[in-house]
């Protein structure tokens, strides 16, 4: 796709004023990293605060015609597995479109705003998750795309300091909380959540206020952009999927080691069991097991382990058993990391498996994720 | 100092040839995070992969430029990658090579040619 095809998000000219490589992602001109470089930006988050251009992200109002917010909950409850008519006003909480076959549509975050539900999907799906919502809960719900904004994660141990001293109710926050809440840069929605493993923010803004939050957050010393190439190497880091990658239409949350989402009123014998697409699958196999499982893997030595390599379970001939969905050097663990699908009995940690590398098998040791530990403030 | 199309530079030491990856090379690659580099006393031959890098991106390959032995490999990019970004001319040099003539470098392109090329 040429760039002049791409869309670009309410920041794009303060990433190339910043010196942004920009490419195509999603749809979009998107930065990839900034003059400072992957790595750099990388531990920059880690030790002060970055900021990140997520607006290409969808988001989405989700409004009951009844009025009663529940409405709203149990509407969407048909396409998620998650519990939502027990998710408290002003929290969120993550969540998945199954399919019939109990596979993943798109992973999503979902937040309780009192009179309507807020969701933020991934960029390449949200034409078809917006199309999906419309097609299944239209009779019930008023869908309306919020594509008049944008959307800033600031992310990394300063990012409580720095967005309190423009929005000061953002300090009594605890990890998955959210507010609306009126600023000098218009109406905000903000959550204390993010794709990073660190504590932080992510900030709906008005588009046209967006370059000025930007620069009033950048304005901080402790405050530097980064790039997509970051935010991959922090997310895997964190153990997060990467839909497209870790999880797709062919993955069940069960394989993906998602349970801990499906919380127990929708699971077998919950106040409100199955109910979503692939219900059936789901939680048959959430009582015998998958096959497959997600796993972290860390390889032996410096080499990065990508998405892609196959992986063994033997130093040579043995069978070909598993697939690296994500693979990356860890610039905080100082090491590289995977996370791949492993067949169920080689998914416990302290298995020894064998990645093929540029015609050479190396061991992988199957790993308890996330690979950094995570920085919440609960 | 010579320089290659696949963006390596050539150095002349006394009777061995140093070579490494130019900072334009370096800047393309990003974050230089793996250099697995091969057996000192190897014969190779022009064009032959004998370095493997793997930087925040990608994977790629370092060719042998021309014929000849690989004396001395650097051994200090295996612990760290990184001395390749930060200083791809000096402490950033990959091997040094015997050539059997050092003529071969006469036809390679020199600083101003290099910086045509890239443009």
């Amino acid at each position: 796709m040429a760039m002049g095809d791409l869309q670009q998000t309410a920041l794009h000219d303060l990433h190339v004023e910043a010196g942004a490589k920009m490419v195509p992602f999603a749809g979009y001109s998107m930065p990839v990293q900034y003059p400072l470089g992957v790595m750099k930006e990388h531990l920059h988050c880690r030790a002060e605060a970055g900021l990140f251009d997520v607006s290409h992200m969808g988001q989405v109002r989700l409004r009951a015609r009844s009025g009663q917010a529940g409405d709203g909950a149990l509407a969407l409850e048909r396409l998620v597995p998650v519990d939502l008519l027990g998710l408290a006003e002003g929290r969120q909480r993550y969540g998945m479109f199954t399919n019939d076959e109990g596979g993943l549509r798109d992973d999503l975050m979902i937040a309780n705003m009192g009179d309507h539900l807020f969701v933020v999907v991934n960029a390449a799906c949200k034409a078809d998750d917006i199309a999906h919502m419309r097609s299944h809960l239209s009779d019930d719900c008023e869908i309306e795309e919020l594509d008049d904004r944008a959307l800033l994660a600031l992310q990394g141990p300063a990012a409580e300091d720095v967005l309190s001293s423009l929005v000061p109710d953002v300090r009594a926050m605890r990890f998955m909380d959210v507010i609306a809440v009126d600023t000098l840069f218009g109406p905000l929605t903000i959550s204390r959540s993010g794709y990073t493993g660190e504590d932080g923010f992510e900030v709906s803004v008005p588009n046209a206020a967006a370059p000025d939050l930007a620069r009033a957050l950048l304005a901080h010393d402790a405050v530097a952009w980064i790039g997509l190439g970051a935010r991959d190497s922090l997310r895997l880091e964190a153990g997060l999927c990467l839909y497209g990658n870790d999880i797709d239409a062919t993955t069940t949350p069960v394989e993906a080691a998602l349970t801990w989402a499906i919380q127990k009123a929708r699971r077998a014998g919950g106040a409100r069991e199955g109910g979503f697409p692939g219900a059936d699958i789901v939680l048959a196999q959430m009582a015998d097991g998958a096959a497959r499982r997600r796993v972290g893997l860390r390889p032996e030595g410096r080499a990065p382990v990508r998405a892609g390599v196959v992986l063994f379970d033997s130093e040579s001939g043995g069978q070909e058993v598993g697939t690296v969905t994500s693979g990356a050097y860890g610039p905080s663990i100082e090491a590289p990391m995977s996370m791949g699908y492993v067949p169920t009995p080689l998914a416990s940690p302290g298995t020894t498996l064998y990645a093929e590398l540029r015609g050479r098998r190396h061991p992988v040791t199957v790993v308890e994720m996330p690979f950094r530990p995570a920085t919440f403030k609960r | 100092m010579k320089y290659t199309e696949e963006h390596e530079w050539l150095r002349v030491e006394d009777d061995v040839v140093v070579v490494g990856i130019t900072d334009h090379a370096a800047e393309q690659l990003g974050d230089l995070v793996f250099v697995e580099l091969p057996e000192e006393g190897r014969m190779v031959v022009k064009d032959e992969e004998v370095v493997v890098i793997e930087s925040v991106k990608a994977a790629s390959d370092i060719m042998a430029p021309v014929d000849g032995e690989i004396v001395e490999v650097n051994e200090a990019l295996v612990d760290n990658p990184a001395l390749v970004n930060e200083d791809a001319t000096g402490n950033g040099w990959f091997f040094k090579m015997k050539l059997e003539d050092l003529s071969v470098l006469d036809d390679m392109m020199d600083e101003d040619a290099y910086i045509k090329f890239i443009g």
